[in-house]
């Protein structure tokens, strides 16, 4: 009982102080400063990309993008180091997964994977990038996963992908410290004409390292989850 | 007027879902129903014009944390059992 009016007076109490977000809040009709300072048509040209919000997270907050694949990186290799198991061959039991699962995943894998490479090399053109992109060849693992699951997970393979295009991000930000307006600037490739797919200057291979990485380190995920199942 | 109809039906259904996660007894159900959850909030983003966030919500919530909560479902299970 008393716990019960305990919950009530929580509820009430948050009732409260949300209460104001509420009734005082109003939209915008106008984009605020730093949004304005983007939006410039002069700001858009200059980078060459034709998908503003990409201009924005890979160039001007090129860093953040930076400092969330770190983030990332940390989370596989905390899991990584939490869920070491080896899957042994045939050891484990499942069910086989039915045909329909098997041949759908057959036709289904490619095109996604080909999807996702899609969506990140398209990063500076149409809405979606590297996160997306990786995360869409992830599902593809999953499905991998799925569909056999006493596979073995090639761990260091996707390592190798991770480490190699995190050192390529990093890279690809120094070459435009040096060889342009700063740390990740896209500019030291010609930028070229805002539409075509090869333009944007680095946007496009940034962004593909991006979701290679991203893409490595959640099927690293995947992995170790799924090699856990089997232990007692 | 279409457009705010449909976004209060995606709200509803979310919300249902929620509730459904939250207090089921089956935990399969309530995965599934977290699940859904995420994949009607990235309709709700599409609808919101931010197709870049609909994308990872669709990849990210509905698909992997989906798969990786039945991986420590499994997991949590096989533990309770050998106990």
């Amino acid at each position: 009982m008393l716990r019960n009016s305990l919950i009530f007076v929580l509820v009430i109490a948050v009732g409260v102080i949300f209460y104001s977000l509420f009734t005082q809040f109003d939209g915008n009709d106008e984009l605020s400063d730093l949004a304005q300072f983007y939006a410039q048509k002069e700001n858009i040209d200059k980078v060459g990309s034709a998908n503003l919000v990409t201009a924005v997270v890979v160039t001007y907050r090129g860093l953040d993008t930076l400092g969330e694949v770190t983030i990332l990186f940390l989370t596989a290799a905390i899991i990584g180091f939490f869920l070491k198991g080896k899957l042994e061959e045939g050891k484990r039991e499942v069910r086989p997964s039915s045909e329909i699962l098997q041949t759908a995943a057959a036709v289904l894998i490619p095109i996604i994977i080909v999807f996702g490479v899609y969506i990140f090399i398209n990063g500076h053109l149409t809405p979606g990038g590297g996160f997306q992109g990786g995360a869409i060849i992830a599902s593809a693992i999953i499905l991998m996963l799925l569909t056999r699951p006493t596979m073995p997970f090639n761990h260091k393979l996707f390592s190798t992908i991770e480490s190699i295009s995190g050192l390529s991000f990093i890279t690809l930000g120094v070459l435009g410290a040096l060889f342009a307006g700063g740390f990740l600037d896209n500019r030291f490739i010609e930028t070229g004409t805002v539409g075509e797919l090869i333009s944007g200057g680095a946007i496009p291979i940034i962004y593909s390292f991006v979701g290679l990485k991203v893409g490595a380190e959640l099927s690293n995920i995947l992995g170790d989850f799924q090699e856990v199942q089997n232990e007692k | 007027m279409t457009y705010i109809i449909v976004s209060i039906l995606l709200g509803i259904i979310m919300l249902l879902m929620t509730g459904i996660a939250i207090l089921h007894k089956n935990m399969v159900v309530a995965i599934i129903a977290a699940g859904v959850v995420s994949l009607f909030a990235s309709v709700l983003y599409l609808l919101l014009a931010a197709p870049d966030v609909a994308l990872t919500e669709a990849a990210i919530g509905s698909g992997l944390s989906t798969i990786i909560f039945f991986y420590v479902l499994n997991k949590i299970r096989k533990n309770n059992v050998a106990e």
